[in-house]
């Protein structure tokens, strides 16, 4: 209770979240970072993988050039595997005493926002990449110019989820612990 | 939680826009299938190539480059027009029916809706047929293949409506069609008529309504292609009821619910007297005044191919947007569009009058 009075907190609420450990909200970015871009990713894959399935059968031509817009939206995952491996080293422990305060709360959050950034942002790239990648495969078999300039629209679509990853990273790098 | 609930609600009712995150779960690999068989439709120059054509075996050379090749080939050499018709006919079905296998609902039943039309040809072919006692074989053999159901034969044995629904109908898809027409009148060729264009009205607004319930582009791009079809079924039924014992009342009811000439243009065409007035009528809509404006006064034998033109304009307009069903629907069309083209160039040819090809020939692409 004394600390709820030195914070200066108007409301319990704000008092419960405070006293939610770092370390959950950490776990929570991490799994949501690699969860939510795999899954973006997934999305966009079977998006593109059913239309360039059909079309090939037509078109046996545009099979291999096509699996470019698959690896686009493989990158996704990649970039939340990444960015996950990169969070969870800096999880660091800090003696209980110092588990409220608020170098760690700030940790914590950084950690967690890092992973929604990141997860959230390769979300949608994945879905964009997927459904640009399925109208490539489509247009590229009824007319085999097109496809290196949707390709162009697809790379654009790929730089969203790189944009998440940087931010994300850069949210990370302040994750810096209260030293023991 | 919220995310989850978020993709199914996107999924039940497509919120215009978002159709492409869930329509490829069921529907990417037939949309691409039905693409490639578009590719594989006739273009103008495969069509200045067959009326350069000297008989039927210089056609069946030449459609066997096309996707209707394997189809033709094994057939012997005095050829017939019916019998590239039937072939290229088999083509669209197989075609149909790959696709039909392969769905799940609701395109099953979008697609089950496409050969609604050719059913109830295939009925009021069969009744009028027996009417005129012709044999049953050689009009089950006329019968369009996507309109044939179980016990078509059976239809010959009915006198009146209400038998006919009773014995044959009452089982088919067509069964919620009839509760407008069940007379116990004897079946004569105007009541057929009649028939004929009530059982259609009834399954283009059902059609529509359908449609409607599953939202997104697929409705809104079927509403127009449907609502052509509503209004170019009023335009000839206005036409060729001029001058029979039809009354306006009787006109007005056979025409459709919905459509641009609804409900202000259907009573205008319900006084109809001469073609004239049905143009009159027509140039008000800016839609259809261009394909009038192309006539001139008097004329009304082209006015079938200006609305065909039409219709295949919308049609190809269809393929412009991706994640719906219309693409379905305008690809059946367009290969029965292409599939009268044939017919009407083989015939020319098979009768020596290649001038009059390019009278009913409507090139597509």
């Amino acid at each position: 209770m004394s600390g709820v009075v030195a914070l200066g907190y108007a409301s319990s609420w704000g008092a419960a979240l405070v006293r939610i450990s770092p370390y959950t909200f950490s776990a929570i970015g991490i799994a949501i970072s690699i969860g939510v871009s795999v899954l973006g990713a997934a999305w966009g894959i079977y998006i593109t993988g059913s239309s360039l399935i059909g079309a090939a059968i037509e078109a046996p031509r545009i099979t291999s050039k096509n699996l470019i817009s698959v690896i686009f939206c493989e990158a996704v995952a990649i970039y939340g595997v990444i960015v996950a491996i990169i969070l969870q080293t800096k999880l660091e422990s800090v003696p209980s005493s110092k588990m409220y305060d608020a170098e760690s709360l700030r940790a914590g959050y950084a950690i967690f926002a890092s992973g929604i950034i990141v997860g959230f942002a390769n979300l949608v790239c994945g879905l964009c990449v997927g459904i640009i990648g399925s109208s490539c495969a489509l247009s590229d078999a009824q007319n085999s110019t097109l496809f290196v300039k949707i390709l162009v629209i697809e790379i654009f679509g790929s730089a969203l989820g790189l944009f998440g990853v940087i931010v994300g990273i850069i949210m990370s790098a302040q994750a810096t612990w209260p030293t023991k | 939680m919220i995310f989850f609930l978020a993709i199914a609600s996107i999924s039940e009712r497509n919120m215009y826009g978002f159709e492409a995150l869930t329509f490829n779960i069921h529907g990417g690999y037939l949309e691409a299938i039905v693409r490639g068989h578009r590719a594989g439709l006739l273009t103008t120059a495969d069509y200045n190539n067959l009326c350069q054509c000297e008989n039927l075996d210089d056609i069946k050379m030449h459609l066997s480059a096309t996707k209707y090749g394997s189809y033709l080939q094994n057939e012997p050499s005095p050829l017939h027009t019916t019998t590239i018709v039937e072939k290229c006919t088999l083509k669209l079905v197989d075609d149909y029916k790959h696709m039909l296998c392969q769905a799940t609902e609701p395109m099953s039943t979008f697609l089950e809706y496409i050969r609604y039309g050719h059913m109830i040809d295939n009925v009021v072919l069969i009744v009028t047929g027996t009417l005129h006692e012709r044999d049953v074989q050689e009009l089950l053999e006329k019968c369009h293949p996507l309109g044939m159901f179980d016990s078509i034969a059976t239809l010959v044995v009915a006198q009146n409506m209400r038998e006919l629904y009773r014995l044959v109908l009452v089982d088919t898809p067509l069964a919620p069609y009839f509760s407008e027409c069940l007379t116990s009148e004897d079946l004569d060729d105007m009541n057929i008529e009649i028939m004929r264009n009530t059982l259609y009205k009834a399954y283009l607004e059902d059609f529509y309504k359908f449609c409607q319930k599953l939202g997104g582009a697929t409705s809104e791009i079927m509403s127009d292609l449907l609502a052509f079809e509503a209004d170019r079924r009023a335009v000839n039924i206005t036409i060729n009821s001029i001058g029979t014992e039809l009354t306006r009342e009787d006109r007005k009811k056979l025409y459709s619910n919905f459509g641009l000439l609804y409900p202000y243009g259907h009573e205008e065409l319900a006084i109809c007297e001469d073609i004239d007035q049905v143009r009159g009528v027509m140039e008000k809509y800016p839609p259809y005044q261009a394909i009038f404006s192309k006539m001139s006064y008097g004329e009304s034998q082209m006015l079938d191919k200006a609305f065909y033109e039409e219709e295949v304009r919308r049609l190809c307009l269809a393929f412009e947007q991706q994640f719906h069903y219309a693409v379905f629907f305008a690809y059946m069309r367009l290969r029965e569009q292409e599939i009268r083209n044939l017919m009407w160039i083989s015939e020319c040819v098979a009768q020596n009058q290649k001038s009059r090809i390019h009278d009913s020939v409507v090139y597509m692409f």
